[in-house]
């Protein structure tokens, strides 16, 4: 494949900062690289928090930075810089090019083949100028509505940290010496609220809700955050602990995805090859429960963990991670697939200096037929978990063991607020413990899980 | 070094740019005004499977400009020093406020210079060479510790932060603020049994103090202990107990129970469990916790704070009985209060908050083995991963990374990792004993808010409290308590 085939084609993004990106890895291979990749990064962020109604902070700024990473046949180095003057860009590479000659000759180092290298084609709907497009007054207003909602909801919801709208745009170059250059952007915006709740003897509860979106027109409607936000704060109230209990745990859809990035971590490439995850050498074996299909998609339309081309440029894929509770594939770059003598999933992330590390696509559990509700429904004494507190997990071990609250789950209905405890078990037996899956799959991030039942685990309290 | 008039310098600022840049920033009516100007130079090493795998250095610069009118604060940044993409992000900034133009102060003060950090030659600037040494010196030690050390990954970084803080209300601070520090992480194996282990340390030192004060062999030792350890280690109890924590890093209890609940934009808002709490008891006779920025060479120190004041040492509680708040210009300004140069920021991105710097509680006067020895059953805890806190109920959690049971006065079996949970506003009128062992971590402690992380520092003497929830999985009643 010719590089002039490997570009993306969106003629509107054409600039100077691709120019840029291709000349510092021309100039780096001219310094003698035997190989180099080149990174840019710019994008704008707006903010504003409304508190009790009266805005609290606006924010608004740009920035940009670019990164290079330079090889001497085995050695890497990189270097990054804020700086794109001459003399910034000139100290970058000549940085770069003296460090490679410290770091040591190691057999897997290099960057990914040419036939490997390519971007996905067509619209991948991950941009969109509307996030920009309300006047300043109105996303101010969508602040205000949020919070104005919640307080609104009910008169036990007496103060709130605040209602906010947020929007950002980020626009992506790399390049590499085998001739890869591809760009694209993203938007983002999003609007949340965090009132406080509190009970006629004073103790305060406070929690939140919020909406996220590529496009400001599949936002959810502030009122409908802010009112959402409200119920999850209430119901928080008169929260007590529990006695020490092993009962099923139901975990709600936000806190069931730290147990997916749990799996994530073990099936990581990089965990892998160190031998620092349990999961480790168990390609092909039984690893969760039978109903457990988890997926890693970076090609999705519109998806918070979509790009054309990974961290490597090599093109996004959908890989199937767990089927049928088997393990059926690590997630990996380039290095790490090296190491493990397999082949690359198209999962390489990065910053703007440092090795490229691992990082989702859009990363999933597959919904199962059953509501939340039938879920709850068939336990007669246990917890639903709606806040997780500390990251007690350990990869290496599995020992699991993390702060909670949430509500106890008594004739197969939610019963009453509890806090101050903790959940304990090992992710080993976490894993296949999986014993239902909800139907309420929903994206407010690269990672998402439906409603999930745990068995097994310890209740720690009084 | 040299910290005279970096900014002067490098970039040919002169007073009057940055008083025609205040007079931007105020121009649409705003109170006050200010600017962080920021240079950071960094380095960082990485050696995995005895190479140097990774090796990268950066530079980020730029400026971020504040306006605050009322409780309203209007933010906007720059990555280009030039003065027109300050002015621009001035004139940005200043539309939060809606009036006439303000006038800054006239003439800078400068504060009195303080030296915290007096490091000769910044870490940044020394030979690469010396790094890679630690970092493969580390590797070797931890190895040669014990024969079931499978992994290690052993990492430096360093940086030095140039700052200059200019305000309408005549500030001017600079300070150039070198940080560095040193990991070591260990995964030991045997058939069918696997453990980790961690160990790291710094603080705003110089490059020598690797070699002279905490070598890579330290870091390296103790990753490898706490690994091999683990091996051994049962499963932890679950449920309330008498929890012992040892002296230094445990202090990250202090840090999540009343730290965070104590930093004044909380208790402003009246988010915080503590507010309307000063004057009242929130700890035994026997706890004085305090902050302190002003310790030579810790990682938590500031000669000053991100809005140019002096740090200090402030009095949180003294004798069980909250004191005071940590504040920033805009809440103590707001709240009538004090400000005590907590005032602290990521980056010129974002904008300052109350923070923490070295937090920790003074020592008591009880022997640390009289602690242990007073406890019948028990967990001792004497490292800890992270912590969290929700301020406004006071539901905080520290993780427990190594840990014994104390059984009838004797410390005996090493236990698994597990999560303590408490409730920070009453959390210490449970402490009991405080011993007379005083230590500060070692340096690597990373503190989050908002999703803007900062350098502190944590400490406590051996304590006991009474009661705490430990979250473990042996079950009592199938095993007894020594499962």
């Amino acid at each position: 494949m010719s590089p002039a085939q490997l570009e993306t084609r969106n003629p509107k993004l054409e600039t100077d900062l691709k120019d840029l990106a291709q000349d510092i890895v021309r100039r780096a291979i001219a310094g003698g690289a035997s190989a180099a990749e080149c990174v840019v990064r710019e994008g704008d962020e707006f903010s504003t928090l409304v508190r009790l109604g009266q805005v609290e902070t606006l924010k608004e700024s740009g920035s940009k930075a670019i990164g290079v990473r330079v090889f001497y046949g085995k050695r890497a180095a990189s270097t990054y810089s804020s700086d794109f003057s001459r003399e910034g860009l000139d100290r970058m590479l000549k940085s770069a090019l003296e460090l490679a000659k410290i770091t040591s000759e190691d057999p897997f180092a290099g960057i990914p083949e040419p036939s490997q290298l390519g971007a996905l084609s067509g619209d991948l709907d991950l941009y969109s100028a509307d996030v920009y497009s309300l006047p300043g007054e109105e996303r101010i207003s969508y602040a205000r509505r949020a919070e104005k909602a919640a307080l609104d909801f009910d008169p036990r919801i007496k103060n709130s940290e605040g209602g906010s709208f947020d929007a950002a745009t980020g626009h992506k170059i790399f390049a590499n010496s085998h001739g890869f250059v591809g760009e694209y952007q993203r938007s983002y915006c999003s609007v949340a609220a965090v009132p406080i709740a509190q009970a006629e003897n004073g103790a305060m509860q406070r929690d939140y809700w919020f909406s996220v979106a590529r496009s400001l027109n599949r936002l959810e409607s502030p009122e409908h955050v802010g009112r959402v936000a409200a119920e999850r704060t209430l119901r928080r109230l008169g929260a007590r602990k529990v006695k020490t209990a092993h009962v099923p745990v139901v975990l709600d859809p936000l806190i069931a995805t730290s147990i997916l990035d749990h799996i994530f971590e073990g099936v990581n490439g990089d965990s892998v090859y160190r031998g620092a995850s349990f999961l480790a050498g168990k390609l092909g074996e039984k690893i969760a429960g039978d109903r457990v299909n988890i997926i890693d998609d970076g090609t999705m339309p519109g998806g918070f963990g979509t790009s054309p081309f990974d961290g490597e440029g090599i093109p996004t894929r959908r890989t199937v991670v767990i089927e049928n509770g088997v393990l059926k594939s690590y997630l990996l770059n380039t290095y790490t697939a090296k190491k493990l003598g397999l082949q690359t999933t198209a999962n390489a992330s990065r910053g703007l200096a440092g090795t490229p590390g691992i990082g989702p696509g859009n990363y999933f559990l597959q919904p199962g037929p059953k509501t939340p509700k039938e879920i709850i429904a068939e336990i007669k004494e246990g917890l639903y978990i709606t806040e997780f507190l500390g990251h007690g997990a350990n990869l290496v071990t599995g020992d699991y063991s993390r702060g909670a609250s949430g509500m106890w789950i008594s004739g197969g209905e939610l019963a009453f607020p509890v806090e101050e405890i903790t959940v304990a078990g090992n992710l080993k037996e976490i894993f296949f413990n999986i014993s239902e899956i909800g139907n309420d799959l929903e994206f407010r991030g690269a990672m998402a899980c439906p409603t999930i039942r745990i068995d097994g685990l310890t209740v720690g309290g009084e | 070094m040299d910290k005279s008039r970096f900014f002067f310098e490098h970039y040919g600022l002169t007073e009057r740019d940055l008083e025609r840049y205040l007079a931007v920033a105020l121009s649409a009516g705003g109170e006050y005004a200010d600017l962080y100007f920021e240079y950071l130079a960094s380095t960082s090493l990485m050696v995995d499977e005895s190479m140097v795998k990774s090796a990268s250095q950066g530079i980020s610069a730029g400026c971020g400009v504040r306006v605050i009118a009322g409780e309203r604060t209007g933010y906007a940044y720059t990555d280009d020093l030039s003065p027109e993409r300050i002015v621009h992000a001035a004139r940005t900034a200043a539309l939060i406020a809606s009036g006439p133009a303000k006038t800054p102060s006239v003439g800078f003060q400068e504060k009195a210079a303080r030296s915290l950090y007096p490091v000769t030659l910044p870490s940044v600037d020394a030979e690469i060479t010396a790094k890679v040494e630690l970092v493969m010196r580390a590797d070797q030690s931890a190895r040669a510790y014990d024969p079931r050390i499978k992994e290690v990954r052993a990492s430096y970084a360093d940086e030095l932060r140039n700052i200059l803080v200019i305000g309408s209300d005549g500030t001017f601070a600079e300070d150039a603020q070198p940080l560095a520090r040193l990991n070591v992480s260990c995964i030991a194996k045997t058939d069918g049994n696997s453990a980790r282990g961690s160990a790291g340390g710094g603080g705003r030192v110089a490059l020598d103090f690797f070699f002279g004060e905490k070598t890579p062999e330290h870091f390296a030792k103790e990753a490898a202990r706490q690994a091999i350890l683990q091996l051994d280690a049962r499963q932890a109890p679950a449920g309330e107990m008498e929890v012992v924590l040892g002296p230094g890093w445990p202090g990250v209890l202090l840090h999540e129970a009343v730290g965070h609940g104590l930093e004044a934009d909380f208790n402003r808002k009246q988010t915080s469990a503590f507010a309307g709490l000063i004057g009242k008891r929130v700890a035994s006779e026997k706890c004085t916790v305090v902050d302190n920025g002003t310790m030579p060479w810790r990682r938590g120190s500031l000669n000053v704070d991100d809005e140019g004041n002096s740090t200090q040492e402030t009095v949180l509680i003294e004798n069980g009985i909250l004191k005071g708040y940590l504040s920033d210009k805009l809440s103590a300004k707001l709240m009538g209060m004090a400000n005590t140069g907590n005032g602290r920021r990521e980056s010129y991105e974002h904008i300052p908050m109350p923070r923490m710097t070295n937090t920790y509680m003074l020592a008591g006067e009880d022997d640390p083995a009289d602690i242990i020895r007073s406890v019948r059953r028990g967990v001792y805890a004497v490292n800890f991963g992270g912590g969290q806190v929700d301020i406004t109920n006071g539901k905080f959690v520290f993780s427990a990374s190594e840990a014994y049971l104390i059984e009838n006065g004797h410390v005996t079996a090493p236990i698994k990792g597990a999560t303590l949970i408490g409730n920070g506003p009453d959390v210490l009128t449970r402490v009991s004993m405080v011993g007379n062992d005083l230590k500060l971590d070692e340096g690597i402690g990373t503190c989050g808010k908002d999703g803007q992380a900062v350098p502190v520092g944590v400490g406590t003497p051996t304590i006991k409290v009474d009661r705490l929830t430990v979250g473990g999985t042996a079950r009592k009643e199938t095993g007894g308590f020594m499962q």
